[in-house]
């Protein structure tokens, strides 16, 4: 009884780490997902992410923006905006993993 | 013994000094923006080698670079708003400020004596001394009832103490005349087109075109007659397909001139579009690899040299300008960002951002004449810039 009791968080937070895992782009991928916000993102909203011709993605600046938008932006782009759809690019995975990165202040390279 | 030592020591000293200071010109000098690194890289382009690097110029991502008209100093403007005068043959900083919070280039006067920047915050354009980098003006780029500031884009020197430029979000371009630099007289020209995203000024100073991303279409304004107004040539050159998305914005500035034809990257197409220049009609379309970025004439006018955005951007496509074929197809490295030609164009410098290299080509053969290390190098720009307008 008292075994189980410590068991089954043990086995929920198992659980929930394997999805977190299983959801995740592969390391490999990640570096990639980095180099392209940097490089080629930061072609319109900087390399340092402070803005350009697109606004900046700065997570002070992000603040307000839920992580489900920021994912469907970088999916589908901004119409009548110079934002394109990256979706040819990346997978829903990629842009759930981008979007949530963002909110904490992007990575830097390397 | 003592004294010889000392005298040796003196002499090296000396002939060290004599090495440092042997004269040498600066028009066959150029930079290579390392943008990550906030770095330049010094090259002769004669030796086809780097010959120093100068380092704390900031935030280069989208760095351009203006040159004195003597080619000794080169005028970075950084994308966080830095202002850098560098000595390419002292290969030190000379002056640098920080003139904005987010800029996207600059320019030149004619006369060379003041240097202007394009800034997107707060939008507008800062002129500077060119000797001592003092800001002489600030131009904010008002529209609307003027609570509101516009991104400036394709900010190109003119005749006359002349500055042109475009307002993004605006839709205007407007020629600022700096003759009297502290005070600036402007003529602004509204509903020009939606989105100007770059603009270009013909060898000649005459024509300022800017691109519009809103719509398929060109806005044009003749320098020579600006009481004739801003005109929309190539209207509708996509005719009602539907563009595809764009990855990277294309590059108007060193676009291609070639006798009487000019050739221009279609925004969100596969084609480079073809316009005569003497009726300022659409002359024909050259389909290539990808979306094009930059547009690039030899400075013979025979071959044009096309990159791309995302995902083609390994690639470099280069076109007979008699025929209109493609008749070579580089790949010179992952992330193709620019392309730079001496001045006569026997050679071509390419930048590959994510193979760390710049290779030197034989425009002629085609052949790999150099290659050189370099970290995520952009832009390339030589101090035969100083010379032309628009550069």
């Amino acid at each position: 009884m008292r075994g189980t009791r410590v068991l089954w968080p043990g086995v929920a937070l198992a659980c929930v780490l394997g999805l977190a895992i299983a959801d995740e782009p592969a390391p490999a991928r990640q570096a990639e997902l980095v180099r392209l916000v940097r490089q080629d993102c930061g072609s319109c909203h900087g390399l340092t992410l402070k803005g350009g011709l697109g606004p900046p993605l700065v997570a002070a600046a992000l603040a307000d923006k839920p992580a489900e938008y920021l994912r469907y932006t970088i999916l589908y782009g901004r119409p009548g905006t110079p934002m394109p759809p990256w979706r040819a690019f990346l997978t829903e995975t990629d842009a759930e993993w981008i979007a949530t990165r963002l909110l904490e202040g992007f990575p830097d390279a390397r | 013994m003592r004294v010889s030592a000392v005298l040796i020591a003196a002499a090296l000293l000396l002939s060290a000094g004599c090495a440092q200071h042997e004269p040498r010109g600066s028009g066959d000098l150029g930079v290579i923006v390392e943008r990550s690194a906030g770095r330049l890289q010094v090259v002769d382009t004669t030796r086809q080698k780097s010959i120093g690097a100068i380092a704390g110029l900031g935030d280069l991502s989208h760095a351009s670079v203006v040159y004195s008209r003597d080619g000794r100093y080169a005028y970075v403007f950084g994308r966080d708003g830095g202002l850098t005068k560098v000595d390419l043959l002292r290969l030190r900083i000379e002056r640098r400020i920080v003139q904005s919070g987010n800029s996207i280039g600059g320019a030149i006067s004619q006369d060379g004596k003041l240097v202007a920047a394009a800034n997107y915050t707060p939008g507008g354009v800062r002129v500077f001394d060119a000797e001592t980098l003092e800001m002489l003006a600030d131009i904010p780029a008002t529209y609307g009832d003027g609570g509101q500031r516009a991104k400036v884009v394709g900010l190109e020197d003119a005749a006359g103490s002349r500055f042109a430029f475009s307002l993004f979000e605006a839709g205007e371009i407007w020629v600022a005349d700096l003759s009297v630099p502290r005070a600036p007289k402007i003529q602004k020209f509204r509903n020009i087109g939606r989105q100007p995203y770059d603009a270009l000024i013909t060898l000649d100073g005459r024509y300022y075109l800017a691109g519009l991303f809103g719509e398929d279409g060109v806005a044009m304004l003749d320098l020579w007659h600006p009481e004739r107004g801003v005109k929309r040539v190539l209207d509708g050159y996509g005719k009602g397909e539907q563009p595809l998305p764009v990855f990277k914005m294309p590059h108007l500035e060193g676009w291609a001139m070639a006798g009487h034809l000019a050739f221009l990257p279609a925004v969100g197409r596969h084609e480079v579009l073809v316009v005569d220049t003497i009726t300022w009609r659409e002359a024909g379309r050259i389909a290539v690899a990808g979306q094009p970025v930059f547009v690039m004439a030899q400075p013979d006018g025979r071959r044009i040299w096309v990159n791309f955005a995302l995902p083609h951007n390994d690639t470099v496509q280069v076109i007979d300008t008699e025929t209109r074929n493609i008749v070579h197809t580089l790949k010179p490295g992952r992330a193709v960002l620019h392309m730079e030609f001496t001045a006569r164009g026997e050679s071509v410098w390419i930048s590959a951002r994510d193979d760390n290299r710049v290779t030197v080509y034989d425009t002629a053969t085609f052949e790999r004449k150099a290659e050189l290390a370099a970290e995520q190098p952009s832009g390339i720009f030589f101090t035969v810039r100083a010379l032309r307008f628009g550069f």
